[in-house]
């Protein structure tokens, strides 16, 4: 390795899940904005010269600890449960086998459940399909693709966080981090036509872009320290929390020194889509305000339902 | 006139495809999970003297958030891989779809007011609680079915909102199959209690590790199963959003509701043919004969 390529995580990218960006760019401009934000994003990618891509999907949920795509090259042909009229979705992707062995290793040493996923026809979820395609449609990086546990509150979110971190360490390798996950999260209920699509209230469009203005001025931390309120002003509540700047700043490093691109923001069937880029840095906003314990290892649910 | 012959609450637990080793699925068990397969094998015997045409399943693992949407294509073929539990559940299935009773459903539902759309997807990978749920009732898969999506309304509004758009649902249902010329069997894909444990035994199958997951989920599991086989079903859908929360039940799905109302909401009570937990959830195989029951 050269004195240039120095090893860890070396960036991060959060990016919409759903197809539309994928299969009908064309369909408004604002979806050919978000498209061409994730043209932006990939090639923030090859500056930062990464040997793997991590994913970490909030549409992949686990029950049973943390999931990791294992099997070396997995292909399907997928289709989404909702917007399936947009069309099929072919992918063959190319996995860091070894890099998922060696997390849910690390995943394990700090307590949480975790396993290897290696099965033919697993149905990799439409977050990672749209993410891992237009980010990295040649497979010019080799990926590893982690589930979002549904049980997992913000200690063991952070715990994951940690074991990435941990992995990436161990097999000395350059990373790259991508949460795919929504911003605001309501989806409008019935069918919009592209033309009319938006982001689905003004109080949605507010909160998106406050947590936009933290995060294009490289404040990861102090996003990840809203993600709470976020979670209770403008996300549905379909799982326990907010958890994917919780995972972002745990792997990558819980303070403020990044810089941060906002590539493009837009609505997709009224919830907040936005493709950001963090990379560290020097020239950071710095310190932050630390609400919530720094947890290193899991000790369980100490019997606490969620 | 076509008629609903009958209605049952059908979980769908991948542990119990699993356990049964059907050829179908690629793991092989050893045992496991018997209350509850010997329970669908009760209520397989008493389907066996009912002559019907189509199963129409409401499954909590076709979620949609924009509408409530039914398969539309005659035949699909593929292998379905649980992504919870990828090690107990990768099955291929090979099934027929009714589409004209599916259209017949989906344009119903429409004129109920509910945002609707057929899924024409050739891709389409039908979902796991479709396919256990249909699978444990019929294994010959010797007929066609209708599947429906779960909008998810408790979600995106509340329980009572899913309560009212399902109650919608299931009326439509009945309106269509009664409009139609079919002999129709309903599934409501759904656990009851839907607590999990978060680690699973290095033998799945290790009924030594099984249990509910704790006893506020089973006091309101037995709840519900009285109240169903008692009759007072009306009872049930006031209920339900207060259990649903309660034992973070997949009621949410409004498979349940949705039954009952497409059955008018039986005051005669329904068979219990098993109760089990699975990885801590609690789940009941039970069923209405609307001819039994005096209803038909």
């Amino acid at each position: 390795m050269s004195e240039e390529r120095v090893a860890g995580i070396v960036g991060g990218l959060i990016v919409p899940g759903l197809p539309h960006p994928l299969l009908c760019p064309d369909a408004s401009d604002n979806y050919r904005a978000l498209a061409d934000g994730f043209a932006a994003a990939r090639a923030q990618l090859e500056a930062l010269d990464p040997d793997l891509l991590i994913v970490y999907s909030t549409m992949w949920p686990s029950i049973i600890g943390h999931q990791v795509v294992s099997r070396p090259a997995p292909e399907w042909v997928h289709v989404d449960e909702l917007f399936h009229h947009l069309g099929s979705m072919p992918y063959r992707f190319r996995i860091d086998e070894p890099f998922a062995h060696e997390l849910v290793g690390c995943a394990k040493q700090r307590g949480l459940s975790a396993r290897a996923i290696d099965y033919h026809g697993f149905p990799i979820d439409t977050g990672s399909v749209v993410a891992l395609k237009l980010l990295n449609g040649d497979n010019r990086w080799p990926a590893s693709i982690l589930s979002s546990n549904v049980y997992a509150d913000r200690a063991e979110t952070v715990v994951f966080g940690k074991s990435v971190a941990d992995a990436v360490a161990r097999t000395g390798k350059r990373a790259a981090l991508i949460v795919v996950s929504t911003l605001s999260n309501r989806l409008f209920t019935d069918w919009v036509e592209p033309a009319d699509d938006r982001v689905h209230s003004l109080k949605d469009e507010e909160w998106n872009r406050k947590m936009l203005e933290f995060l294009g001025q490289g404040r990861l931390e102090d996003t990840a320290q809203l993600s709470r309120e976020v979670h209770r002003q403008i996300r549905v509540p379909k799982v326990v929390n907010f958890k994917p700047m919780w995972f972002l700043s745990a792997a990558m490093g819980a303070h403020n020194d990044y810089d941060g691109t906002v590539h493009a923001y837009g609505a997709l069937h009224g919830t907040g889509a936005a493709v950001v880029g963090l990379v560290p840095s020097e020239e950071g906003i710095g310190l932050k305000e630390f609400d919530e314990d720094d947890v290193e290892v899991f000790r369980g649910d100490r019997d606490v339902l969620a | 006139m076509g008629q609903i012959v009958y209605g049952a609450l059908a979980p769908h637990p991948p542990h119990l495809i699993y356990a049964d080793n059907p050829p179908q699925n690629e793991p092989r068990a050893e045992c496991g999970w018997e209350t509850l397969r010997w329970g669908y094998e009760r209520m397989r015997k008493a389907l066996a003297d009912i002559d019907y045409d189509t199963i129409v399943v409401l499954s909590p693992h076709w979620q949609t958030y924009v509408g409530t949407h039914f398969l539309g294509v005659p035949h699909f073929q593929g292998l379905s891989v649980d992504p919870i539990f990828p090690n107990l559940f990768r099955y291929h299935y090979d099934l027929r779809v009714d589409v004209p009773l599916a259209e017949a459903l989906c344009a119903h539902a429409s004129e109920a007011g509910l945002v609707t759309r057929m899924m024409r997807n050739p891709d389409f990978r039908v979902d796991y609680g479709t396919i256990i749920s249909c699978h444990l009732t019929e294994p010959g898969w010797r007929k066609p079915i209708v599947s429906i999506s779960s909008q998810r309304s408790a979600a995106y509004y509340s329980l009572e909102v899913m309560q009212e758009h399902m109650v919608a649902l299931g009326k439509a249902t009945r309106a269509a199959i009664e409009a139609s010329d079919r002999r129709v069997v309903l599934l409501a894909s759904e656990s009851l209690s839907h607590r999990h444990f978060v680690a699973e035994p290095d033998v799945p199958e290790d009924m030594s590790a099984e249990h509910i997951t704790n006893h506020h989920q089973y006091l309101w599991d037995m709840k519900l199963i009285e109240m169903l086989r008692s009759g007072r079903c009306q009872e049930v859908i006031d209920l339900m959003p207060e259990f649903t929360e309660q034992a973070v039940s997949e009621a949410d799905s409004g498979a349940l509701t949705w039954l009952l109302a497409a059955l008018d909401v039986p005051t005669y009570g329904a068979e219990l043919f098993g109760y089990g937990t699975v990885i801590g959830t609690g789940n009941a195989v039970m069923g209405f004969d609307p001819a039994k029951g005096g209803a038909a």
